[in-house]
């Protein structure tokens, strides 16, 4: 029935409306969490925020780290990167090297206990200049526990923002890093650190 | 065990393209646009509370169902308000097939409804009868109905 087949073929444009929800979702506090894919010198970068502040910065394959973050904080994720506009001005800025600092209200929702006494104290390692993971261990209140410190920047959530790649091993070794030594060492690099 | 359920962009790229496609066969171009969007704060809204993820593009395509049918009902209330209700502000979008967009627009409600689950989605009747809330039966005879009347419309 010819009549049917045209009606099975026609094509509709539904983005206008997507974006009016998404605006609307956003006014109403149903967006819990706006995401965005970023260019960067260190490969593409998904940028979570939440109506509380950036709550994650991933390096990973974007539908993983999507998944994750729905199954972690909430469903209610949208791709709207109107919202994380400021995030990626200030991290074009750093990357530039027009930026040595961020001004961006954090979430810690995907940090828990020790850990964010750990990514606290890394928050305050200033630009260009770099620590331990015992110092750290110490700044968080637990000298003794570098390992524990290790793991809680080895889980950081927010990398960059939150400078876990200024936390050497107190031999100057360069320690591991979430997103692959390369990358630590580029960002140590941009800071005018030298590190092997 | 909590419900794993997607990130909702997900149910976005995969289904609102044709939500979209559903609901202007339903209310036309110009209040399909609303309808979408109502549709998807509703979903929205109930997302996190649902208890499993079965059938999500079920679940969707029953709120446009019924959110097709407020805006039908609301016409047949107040049927100035198709002259009126018309927002400068959202651009009608190009309808490729007027007169055939406008003899399906002209079924009423429950045979249109189920000739676009029918042809545009290609749903069992089992499935159309899910969706509008009425039998598999049911389901047939609008089905069957509302083609009776599009082939004396458009071949007229």
């Amino acid at each position: 029935m010819s009549e049917l087949e045209r009606l099975a073929s026609l094509r509709t444009d539904a983005s206008a409306a997507v974006a009016a929800f998404r605006r609307r979702a956003a006014e109403e506090g149903l967006l819990d969490v706006a995401y965005a894919e970023l260019e960067s010198p260190l490969g593409p970068l998904t940028v979570f925020v939440t109506p509380r502040g950036l709550v994650r910065v991933g390096y990973g394959a974007v539908e993983d780290e999507v998944d994750q973050v729905a199954s972690l904080l909430s469903p209610r994720v949208l791709a709207a990167p109107e919202r994380t506009d400021h995030v990626r001005r200030e991290l074009d800025e750093y990357f530039a090297g027009r930026r040595q600092s961020f001004d961006l209200p954090l979430d810690w929702s995907l940090v828990h206990g020790f850990a964010g006494n750990v990514l606290q104290a890394t928050a305050r390692i200033p630009f260009g200049s770099v620590s331990t993971y015992q110092e750290v261990a110490s700044e968080a209140g637990s000298p003794r526990a570098y390992r524990a410190a290790g793991n809680a920047l080895g889980s950081n959530p927010i990398p960059i923002v939150v400078p876990c790649h200024r936390v050497l091993h107190s031999g100057g070794g360069l320690g591991g890093y979430t997103g692959g030594l390369d990358r630590k060492r580029f960002l140590l690099r941009l800071e005018g650190v030298r590190a092997d | 065990m909590s419900v794993h359920l997607p990130p909702f962009q997900q149910l976005i790229d995969a289904h609102a393209g044709e939500l979209h496609r559903f609901l202007t066969a339903c209310v036309g171009a110009v209040d399909a646009d609303d309808c979408l969007q109502e549709t998807l704060m509703s979903a929205l809204r109930t997302y996190p509370t649902l208890r499993h993820a079965d059938n999500l593009r079920g679940w969707l395509f029953t709120i446009a169902h019924r959110k097709a049918t407020d805006v039908v009902r609301h016409r047949v209330r107040h049927p100035a308000a198709e002259l009126d209700g018309v927002e400068p502000s959202v651009a009608p979008h190009a309808e490729p097939d007027d007169e055939l967009w406008s003899a399906v627009r002209a079924l009423p409600l429950k045979q249109r409804a189920a000739v676009v689950h029918r042809y545009l989605f290609d749903l069992a009747y089992r499935e159309i009868g899910e969706r509008m809330g009425i039998s598999e039966e049911a389901a047939r005879q609008n089905v069957s109905a509302g083609l009776r009347r599009l082939r004396l419309e458009v071949t007229r």
